[in-house]
């Protein structure tokens, strides 16, 4: 090797005419990294010659590879589309074999091959029936899924329970530290935000009702859930997407094992079990955070707790509870969901998790709101 | 006729290992220009580490392997982008990227190392489509097309810069004998018509002796070389059992 592609490789000029044939010329080497410099110029010559007879002069070529020769191909084209002539005279005898490859107009017959535009009215319909097939597909899977629950209910010895810890491990127990922060740090600003108002009335305890409330019955489900919907719904579709692009689901299938059985009772088990016990440590870490915020303010813990004991009820606790546990099965089940729908291809299993993360966000927050309105009328 | 011409690809006292493990031992063999040259040996045999470590993925334990006399493991910026240019590979699944139209796949190396307009562009990657019989299939997506057409637009995307050196992994594995002929016959065309060197990776027979004109014998036991030399020479006249039981085809409890 290696001859570094510099301009003054390839020349391209025009040689007048010979014999009645308007000639150009070229000269040296036509390779990858040379031929775009005269492509033009030399589609622009064959245009502007105007001339039926053509003649390319090629003896002074070196050096021509695919690329090269896709230019002769496609000036010969260029002339042979509007019923010219243009010959290719004296290029190498192994440069002129790949020639020969290519007859007058294959190129054209190449190029005629345009993929199909497709108009708005058509992506507007597709898309539409894409959105029924989403929703229809939700509704079997679901349908699937309650199903398979029920029969793991029935005979706890199908559930693999070793999958079950593993993923419970992996989804709950790691995520310990990120639920610590984050809610942790939700107390303290929530404490610190409703201090700024409450103190002006000197009426700093009503914190302690603030970060309670808002925590057991709200915040500490939602962050909770919405950590375990981008830290395992993504890692849930990931692994599952990843499954089906190497055909292992398919294998589970022929195996006669079913993959919602198999793969999903277990995501969604670990993931229900979990999700209440995070929910426990979020509420207990933003009460704490509370707590600390409080006490720099002179309020003693002890008075913070028994303030947080006697406003905040147990309904509201286990109302949050109760939310964590449906936002646990709903997280797990719909990263589940788009693993199995995932396509073939790499940037398939990417489209997967992201749409994992994005419909658990959905589904936490508009679940959130139903509940708070069956709260509400239940007077919880 | 090999000791007059010329060596394209050199290994010299190659050494691969994986963590202390040694996989392969000095090993040391030639390509020539122009030859189709096949590696064979059976699984674990080191087959795809050399492969790996000719087209410079992996830096060799000892000793270097030389494409056109340059180091590869020790070409750096430029000379490397150079010399990584005088070579295209087929991967083992295609590796076509699963984003782009098959067409796109062919045109990305030339989109980004040519300055070709991109009509031109669009032409050469017909072109290569063209020569491995894929042009009407540009517009859809590598999941879209079958094993077979995804090795072929691996080596329509391999060919995009007109390489002197194709490497081929494991051409046939996976195939039916029918794409697997056929696509013995276009490397052999490819290498009829545009000279191009062959280095293919393979442990099917009727495709060796389809293609090669010398292969070496790679074995897990040696480490290293157990054969090397013109196929039918190997088949009809080696007395290493090795040999000798991977072209008969048996069990190494029969023989």
């Amino acid at each position: 090797m290696t001859e570094n592609p510099t301009a003054s490789l390839v020349r391209l000029r025009l040689g007048g005419v010979r014999d009645g044939a308007f000639v150009i010329v070229i000269e040296g080497r036509l390779d990858s990294s040379t031929t775009g410099k005269i492509w033009r110029q030399a589609t622009e010559a064959v245009a502007r010659a105007k001339a039926r007879n053509i003649v390319v002069d090629a003896g002074a070529v070196d050096y021509c590879d695919g690329s090269g020769i896709a230019l002769l191909v496609h000036l010969r084209d260029l002339q042979y589309k509007r019923a010219g002539q243009l010959e290719i005279h004296d290029l190498r005898a192994d440069f002129q074999r790949l020639l020969d490859e290519w007859d007058p107009g294959d190129l054209a017959r190449l190029e005629s091959r345009r993929p199909p535009k497709t108009n708005l009215a058509e992506d507007v319909g597709r898309a539409i029936v894409g959105f029924w097939e989403d929703i229809r597909s939700l509704i079997s899977f679901v349908g699937e899924l309650v199903s398979a629950l029920g029969r793991a209910a029935l005979d706890p010895k199908s559930v693999r329970w070793r999958d079950v810890v593993r993923i419970a491990e992996t989804a709950g127990v790691n995520a310990l530290p990120i639920v610590a922060l984050v809610s942790f740090l939700m107390g303290v600003i929530m404490a610190f935000q409703g201090a700024i108002s409450l103190r002006r009335f000197g009426a700093d305890i009503f914190v302690a009702n603030l970060v309670g409330l808002a925590m057991l019955r709200e915040l500490g489900p939602l962050m909770t859930a919405i950590i375990l919907a981008g830290r395992s719904g993504s890692a849930f579709a990931a692994e599952l997407g990843t499954m089906k692009v190497r055909e292992e689901i398919d294998a589970l299938k022929t195996m006669g094992l079913d993959p919602v059985r198999f793969l999903v009772v277990t995501r969604v088990t670990a993931a229900v079990v979990m999700m209440p016990l995070l929910t426990v440590f979020a509420d207990l870490l933003g009460l704490v955070g509370g707590a600390v915020v409080m006490r720099s303010f002179g309020i003693p813990v002890i008075t913070f707790y028994h303030q947080v004991q006697y406003q905040v009820t147990y309904g509201s606790f286990v109302g949050g509870l109760v939310k964590s546990f449906v936002f646990g099965i709903l997280v797990a089940a719909i990263g589940c969901l788009r693993g199995l729908q995932t396509t073939t291809g790499a940037s398939a299993v990417g489209e997967s998790t992201t749409r994992a993360v994005v419909s658990g966000i959905v589904l936490i927050v508009v679940t959130d709101g139903i509940f708070s309105v069956v709260f509400y009328y239940l007077n919880v | 006729m090999s000791a007059d011409r010329e060596a394209i690809i050199r290994v010299e006292n190659f050494t691969a290992a994986y963590d202390g493990q040694v996989v392969l031992e000095n090993v040391n063999f030639e390509v020539f220009t122009g030859e189709i040259f096949c590696v064979l040996g059976s699984s674990g045999s080191g087959k795809s580490t050399l492969l790996k470590h000719m087209i410079g993925l992996y830096q060799p334990a000892e000793g270097r392997i030389l494409i056109e006399g340059h180091d590869i493991a020790s070409a750096q910026g430029d000379e490397r982008l150079q010399l990584l240019r005088t070579f295209g590979v087929m991967y083992q699944s295609g590796a076509l990227f699963g984003s782009m139209t098959l067409l796109e796949n062919v045109s990305l190396p030339l989109e980004e190392f040519t300055d070709l307009p991109p009509d031109a562009i669009r032409l050469i990657a017909l072109m290569k489509l063209k020569q491995v019989g894929l042009e009407s299939f540009g517009d859809l997506m590598p999941s879209e097309l079958s094993g077979g057409m995804q090795k072929r637009g691996a080596i329509a995307r391999a060919m995009a810069l007109d390489p002197r050196v194709l490497f081929l992994d494991e051409l046939s594995a996976g195939l039916d004998p029918v794409t697997s002929a056929e696509l013995d016959e276009l490397v052999l065309r490819l290498s009829r018509s545009l000279k191009i060197t062959f280095v293919v990776v393979t442990h099917e027979l009727p495709s060796i002796f389809a293609i090669a004109d010398r292969i070496i014998m790679l074995d897990n036991e040696v480490k290293g070389i157990v054969a090397l030399g013109k196929p039918e020479d190997l088949r009809d006249h080696s007395d290493n059992p090795r040999v000798r039981q991977f072209f008969s085809r048996k069990a190494s409890s029969e023989s």
